[in-house]
């Protein structure tokens, strides 16, 4: 019955001889939300990061699967253009290039692959005032420079408004710190529910619960030491929330 | 005969990305090889001109003879051999073009495939007008007549020495004298041709002037001379644009440019420059050392230079203002790519005599491969400039790690009340960024040369339109393969 979309098995990864990700396990289905919680330095950016194919990583052992095909063999930009899309908590500034050129070269790096028609200026322009009217996002701002002088709520709209945009099938919502601005996350929160349908799969990634109040998961995995200690439904992220971490760290 | 052999596939086969790479196969009448009196007054009589010129060229050759060409840029290339390159080529026609219509076909052809129509129905709508100017001489200029309506004189200079005499006479190496330096000695003595504006007092050009410059012939230096006169209250956009065919041989381009900017008139000078880089390795590619200089004789005179330099292997240039008039303002915005095995010593200076003057400068440097970039500026206040202001930006992007960046910023400040300022940084394209762009479905290539662009922005908004989207295509071409 269900299709699997992400496929990870006993993934061990590290940054030059430290070992981050140590034999994890998971696998994510179409139309399911996960979250990942646990402790500040648990590593749980490192996945994300891993997942994405950001530089800077070794893959000592395991296997991703994404939509059956090798993920670890794609390129970060061929494995964006497959769908899988990251939500990042620390957006980079990329100095003199405005939103639209830069989302407009997405959309259309994107749809090429796709074997869709590139958007030509005009229909991108409406597509992308009309996404953005809905997030509350000024027109100014899309002619700013990508997140440079944004605020904190700035960027995650406009990685909100990326999201709604390019359209993917797979998310990742990094937050892995504690520093979390709550109002700023309310936006995101709509943004992925928004587009929660029964082919689209998420992954949560939070220190705090309180996110999870905002995007409901189907699942809930505690995570430590490079791997996953316990696993249940939405509540047992209440229990992390009232008892701590402490409780799982020991049980290993 | 006149038969077109060209090879454009040849960038291809080498790997290269350099499209304006072909030769066109046209009879040309060249001058001995070498250097000399007799070759000088030989050039001088091709070109049928008057006693005074000829004298000035041999003055500016004695004088040559007895400098030393410079080494104090950070430069190294071997030694050219001022003896053993043709200094004169023209192509072959039985007469004088009086219009395009009896130019010979192959050149419009060559222009055509440069992107450079002249045919002046194809321009579009009339805002370029274009003086191309091939190998040592000027082939075809445009729209002269509908120039002429408002009194602007655009033509080679060749013919504005026998039909302007007095204007040219006065104003030619007034801004940049034969005893200015090595390479604008040399080019006073051999200049072929080059183009030349007059804008009358009062007129705004209704046009941007646009030349052309080709280099064709093998082991041929190019020297062209420009001189544009902006009379008091004028003003004119003017472009520039160079391409070279591929030769593993180097080639010579030593130019001069000057740039007279009389009482409340204004000149923008803007320059697309795309001479043959030479191949990954370093073999072939232009030897570019030209001067370009222009004076503000006038109060409240203003010129701003705007480059994009991708081309050639070595370049040596340094446009420069100086700021005479009271008020007058100078600019210089430009942006230098150098990749592979390209070298760039490039800058410029802001000399303050008038009072208030004030300049600025955006210079930004992208290097890639194994090239190696420069910047080299002088800002010089002089004890009568009182209230000078200048304000310098030096930014340098590094690709890869094996290219290297320096900046050189003089300042010589002899007045109290001036205000200098400046600024400089040095930045790699961070993982970050590309990460960034990656994550979001862009290759590694395109977000190189979006994050290039940004980089750039402040200087590209400076040029003209279309030549903008010219420049940023150059750019991309440019840093291909810098990556991965």
């Amino acid at each position: 019955m269900k299709t699997p979309l992400l496929e990870i098995e006993d993934l061990c990864a590290r940054v030059a001889d430290k070992e981050i990700i140590k034999g994890f396990n998971l696998t994510i289905n179409e139309g399911e939300v996960h979250a990942i919680m646990g402790p500040n330095g648990a590593g749980k950016s490192t996945l994300s990061h891993v997942l994405c194919g950001k530089p800077g990583y070794e893959i000592t052992s395991g296997t991703v699967r994404y939509k059956g095909k090798n993920l670890l063999a794609m390129a970060p930009e061929e494995r964006a253009r497959e769908g899988i899309f990251l939500i990042m908590q620390y957006p980079v500034e990329i100095p003199g290039v405005p939103v639209t050129t830069f989302l407009k070269h997405a959309v259309n790096a994107i749809r090429q692959h796709r074997h869709e028609p590139e958007l030509d200026t005009m229909e991108f322009i409406k597509l992308l005032r009309e996404e953005g009217k809905k997030l509350g996002i000024n027109p100014d701002m899309l002619k700013r420079p990508i997140n440079v002088g944004f605020s904190g709520g700035e960027k995650k709209r406009l990685e909100a408004l990326q999201l709604a945009i390019l359209k993917p099938q797979f998310s990742i919502l990094d937050e892995a710190d504690s520093g979390l601005d709550v109002d700023a996350m309310k936006v995101v929160a709509e943004a992925i529910n928004a587009e929660r349908t029964e082919h689209n799969a998420m992954l949560v990634i939070t220190h705090y619960q309180r996110l999870l109040k905002d995007i409901v998961p189907d699942y809930v995995h505690i995570y430590a030491d490079g791997h996953i200690v316990a696993s249940g439904n939405k509540d047992l992220a209440l229990e992390v929330e009232e008892q701590g971490y402490a409780q799982f760290l020991k049980e290993k | 005969m006149t038969t077109e052999q060209e090879k454009p596939e040849i960038a291809d086969e080498s790997g290269d990305k350099y499209k304006y790479g072909f030769v066109t196969d046209i009879a040309s009448d060249t001058a001995p090889k070498g250097l000399s009196e007799d070759i000088i007054r030989l050039i001088s009589q091709k070109k049928g001109e008057p006693d005074w010129l000829l004298e000035r060229r041999l003055e500016a050759f004695r004088f040559w003879q007895k400098l030393k060409e410079p080494t104090w840029a950070k430069l190294s290339y071997d030694k050219i051999d001022y003896q053993d390159l043709y200094y004169y080529s023209a192509p072959k026609q039985k007469v004088a073009p009086k219009s395009l219509d009896e130019v010979d076909p192959e050149l419009l052809k060559t222009y055509e495939k440069l992107g450079i129509p002249l045919k002046e129905q194809e321009v579009l709508s009339g805002v370029v007008a274009v003086d191309a100017v091939f190998d040592s001489v000027s082939v075809a200029t445009t729209y002269r007549a509908k120039l002429a309506e408002k009194g602007v004189i655009f033509c080679p200079i060749s013919e504005a020495i026998k039909e302007y005499p007095e204007l040219v006479k006065k104003y030619l190496g007034s801004v940049v004298p034969y005893t200015d330096n090595f390479f604008a000695c040399l080019n006073s003595a051999v200049f072929t041709d080059g183009s030349f504006v007059y804008i009358p007092k009062g007129v705004r050009c209704p046009m941007e002037l646009s030349t052309y410059f080709r280099i064709n012939a093998q082991n041929t230096g190019q020297f062209e001379r420009t001189l544009i006169i902006a009379d008091e209250g004028s003003y004119v956009s003017y472009l520039e644009g160079c391409t070279a065919p591929q030769r593993d041989e180097n080639q010579l381009h030593a130019a001069i440019v000057e740039i007279v900017v009389l009482k409340d008139a204004e000149v923008k000078y803007s320059t697309v420059q795309n001479w043959y880089p030479g191949d990954k390795d370093g073999k072939g590619g232009v030897y570019n050392f030209v001067t370009k200089r222009a004076a503000c004789r006038g109060a409240n005179s203003k010129v701003s230079w705007t480059q994009v330099e991708t081309g050639s292997a070595i370049t040596w240039k340094y446009p420069s203002c100086i700021l005479q008039g009271d008020n007058s303002v100078g600019e210089f915005y430009s942006v230098a790519i150098t990749n592979n095995r390209q070298q760039a010593d490039t800058g410029t200076k802001m000399i303050h005599l008038g009072c208030n003057t004030s300049s600025k400068i955006i210079s930004k440097g992208i290097s890639a491969g194994r090239s190696n970039q420069t910047y080299r500026g002088l800002v010089k206040v002089s004890p009568n400039a009182d209230n000078a202001r200048n304000y310098s930006q030096c930014d340098s992007l590094l690709i890869g790690p094996d290219c290297g960046s320096h900046t050189i910023p003089y300042v010589e400040n002899r007045n109290k009340t001036a205000k200098l300022e400046h600024e400089a940084t040095t930045s790699k394209i961070s993982e970050e960024q590309l990460f960034y762009c990656q994550q979001r479905g862009i290759g590694e290539e395109e977000a190189v040369s979006l994050i290039v662009n940004g980089f750039c922005k402040e200087v590209m908004q400076h040029l003209p339109l279309e030549f903008a989207i010219e420049a940023a295509k150059l750019i991309n071409i440019s840093l291909e393969g810098s990556v991965g």
